[in-house]
């Protein structure tokens, strides 16, 4: 619920700006926009460009920026605020439907092994913090610590990225079968990211019902024909979903 | 930054980018790169990926480059400025991150998959 959390800030001189990333663009990101009714700027970002000057490897993550447009903290995981009432109810105490595919089953089963850290009232109360006291924070770092904070960034991965776009723009165009060229080779350079992967499985659509972006994984009865190297379920249990998102660290 | 040419503006070089061009070179923050012909109209982009160590792909069947963002110190980041950041909303209406300057802001990246 950030809406209620920007509500609570906007009279102290804050800002929040949410950007969905997803090629598929207002097609894809409507729905969900229309549905939380922004109140504060929405914006889609078609090729990533959160990735390429932010690094943004994972969602949901933030980026703080001060009013002097230095960036205080760099792209980390950010959780949605708890929903009022709902306090303290976790990925954990989901319910998993019996009704469904195996394969979604499994992913919501890995799904509830992501942490929700208890760290995660400390990232928005670290928030408030910094909108109460500005650069006296002890959540705000220094331009050298920004930088050292955000991710790793070499000439491989940095090719990765415009394989990346490129795949983005093919993709855009209709040509798909490039697109996941290109998606292959970003996979391949920037391993550690997974908004890239899961841009490109989730273009894999399975039936066209409201999951169809959410299987992330190859047809059970065309196995053979999934373009890609992992898959969500793959991936997640291979790097282990309590690694999946990174805690709080101020 | 997309490219259908390997001859493009200057000002086309310099919003793609988000490095500015003067008569010593390519800057931003506190770095100038000297590249190829830096006060010239037009930049040749192929030199100056090269001079400036910017990553250029290519797929050549779409007649279609992009280049890449800089690794300059090995870090996402090698300042600390936020960077102009340019995104439409749901409308189409474009947005500057730069216009919010003033506020203390937090930028937040979801995805509906």
């Amino acid at each position: 619920m950030w809406q209620t959390l920007r509500e609570e800030l906007k009279d102290k001189g804050f800002e929040l700006v949410t950007v969905g990333l997803d090629t598929l663009g207002v097609e894809g990101c409507k729905a969900f926009i229309d549905a939380a009714n922004p109140q504060h700027p929405s914006l889609i970002d078609q090729h990533h460009a959160m990735a390429d000057l932010f690094g943004v490897v994972n969602i949901p993550s933030s980026i703080w920026i001060d009013e002097d447009g230095m960036i205080v903290r760099p792209a980390e995981a950010a959780p949605a605020p708890p929903k009022p009432g709902l306090e303290g109810a976790g990925g954990s105490n989901m319910q998993v439907p019996s009704d469904i595919p195996d394969r979604l089953k499994q992913m919501m089963t890995e799904a509830a092994k992501i942490p929700k850290p208890g760290s995660q009232t400390a990232y928005h109360e670290a928030l408030r913090d910094w909108v109460e006291k500005g650069a006296d924070s002890e959540f705000v770092m220094s331009p050298e610590k920004a930088i050292e904070r955000s991710r790793p960034r070499d000439e491989t991965t940095a090719l990765g990225h415009a394989h990346f776009e490129l795949a983005t723009e093919l993709e855009m165009r209709g040509n798909h079968d490039l697109a996941i060229k290109h998606f292959q080779k970003a996979h391949e350079l920037v391993p550690d990211s997974w908004t890239f992967r899961r841009q490109a499985w989730s273009l894999e659509k399975m039936g066209d019902g409201p999951l169809a972006r959410f299987w992330q994984g190859p047809n059970p009865e065309n196995p053979e024909a999934w373009p890609y190297e992992g898959d969500w379920l793959e991936d997640i249990k291979r790097e282990g979903a309590e690694n999946y998102s990174e805690g709080f660290t101020p | 930054m997309l490219l259908s040419t390997l001859e493009i503006s200057k000002a086309e070089f310099e919003a793609g980018t988000g490095w500015q061009l003067k008569p010593e070179g390519a800057c931003k923050g506190d770095v100038c790169i000297p590249i190829p012909n830096a006060d010239g109209d037009t930049v040749d982009v192929s030199a100056a990926a090269k001079a400036m160590n910017l990553p250029l792909a290519e797929e050549p069947e779409a007649q279609l480059w992009a280049m890449g963002p800089e690794s300059i110190g090995g870090r996402a980041l090698m300042t600390a400025k936020a960077p102009e950041l340019s995104l439409p909303d749901v409308d189409g209406k474009m947005f500057n991150l730069s216009s919010l300057k003033g506020k203390k802001v937090l930028v937040y990246a979801w995805a509906p998959y």
